[in-house]
């Protein structure tokens, strides 16, 4: 049954995920913490840091922990595969149809209204990731050390553009100081 | 013509080296593919990039399929796609092993305890920027919003939402393209 659950989800993700990595997180986060609690959002906002630090796809990466933690090898085969087909199917009615009339105005009216949502996609992404793990020292009597590098990562990364791989490695160095 | 060998060794290696995924890798592949090896024309290259952008699922995996698909066709396509991918697996497969033991390390765990609130800041960052791209048009300004409280709050799938989405695009612009202008 998860094995047929793992293809659902990774084919489903492929067929909607339109919009790159960060936008397909929330898809994959929806289905596999909040749903079916393949990890928890400890262990996503991990593999997230970690996809970011290792080559390929952040897409690619995460199916495939998740698919490893869920059913080992074959699993993360799966999950990877499973990701991977709808391009390929799609490929061929898009080499067949849609390369002949390369202006297709269906296709372009479907990615502006798209454009906003994937917005709030990603946007949904970020809150999801919010709970009492990721700032366990939040509160009034607390420390809230993980909210200040929350607030630096966020000036850092958005207003100076530095590499968000610059911008892990100091966290986590602040992480083994403060904590 | 370009040996399949050689298809699956150039999106391997770009598989290999491109960190932070995506529009890093175009560059790579328009050096290996176009200005070295001048296996498509220039032209040619950008404008299945551009067809490619706007495909759904993984950007690295469409741009090794069509490119490997111009270049040897079917098989080109998968071999290309296989070899993009092989790389970030074998990685995540490597880390997967030995993550589980190196998570109890307390020295870890603090890492990790920094890392999280840094994650959280890198997907807010992407999601500001698209959404001031969007100016004071306040016509779709509420529009990111709105669909992330929906999932945020009221856990509604977004994928739901996208497909939801696509399927009313598709019955008003059919509609509006033959009802309205027949009559």
């Amino acid at each position: 049954m998860t094995a047929l659950q793992l293809i659902f989800v990774f084919f489903k993700i492929g067929l909607v995920g339109f919009g790159g990595g960060y936008a397909m997180l929330s898809m994959i986060q929806f289905d596999c913490v909040e749903r079916f609690s393949w990890l928890t959002i400890q262990e996503f906002s991990d593999i997230i840091a970690i996809s970011q630090m290792t080559p390929g796809p952040i897409s690619i990466n995460t199916a495939t922990y998740v698919g490893y933690t869920v059913l080992g090898f074959w699993g993360a085969v799966t999950a990877t595969l499973s990701l991977c087909m709808p391009s390929i199917i799609l490929m061929f009615f898009v080499i067949h149809f849609l390369m002949k009339n390369k202006d297709n105005h269906y296709v372009k009216t479907i990615l502006q209204t798209l454009r906003p949502i994937l917005a709030g996609l990603i946007l949904a992404a970020a809150l999801l990731l919010i709970n009492k793990d990721t700032f366990f020292d939040f509160g009034f009597n607390n420390s809230n050390i993980s909210l200040i590098i929350f607030i630096l990562s966020f000036v850092v990364l958005y207003f100076f553009k530095v590499n968000p791989m610059w911008v892990l490695g100091f966290s986590g160095i602040l992480g083994v100081i403060l904590f | 013509m370009v040996r399949l060998t050689e298809l699956f060794r150039i999106f391997f290696q770009i598989g290999a080296f491109t960190l932070g995924g995506g529009y890093a890798m175009l560059a790579m592949v328009e050096m290996q593919i176009v200005t070295k090896k001048k296996y498509i024309e220039k032209d040619e290259f950008w404008d299945l990039i551009s067809l490619v952008q706007t495909l759904p699922g993984v950007f690295a995996i469409n741009t090794a399929l069509y490119v490997g698909h111009k270049l040897r066709g079917t098989k080109g396509a998968i071999i290309a796609a296989l070899g993009a991918s092989l790389p970030s697996f074998i990685a995540i497969l490597l880390i997967a092993l030995f993550f589980k033991n190196f998570k109890e390390n307390v020295f870890v765990e603090k890492i990790f305890k920094g890392i999280r609130p840094c994650v959280i800041a890198m997907i807010f960052v992407p999601a500001v920027r698209l959404i001031k791209n969007f100016g004071k048009n306040w016509k779709i300004l509420w529009i990111p919003f709105v669909a992330a409280f929906i999932i945020w709050w009221f856990k509604i799938s977004p994928i739901l939402i996208i497909a939801v989405a696509c399927a009313c695009t598709l019955i008003f612009e059919a509609y509006s393209y033959h009802v309205l202008k027949k009559s």
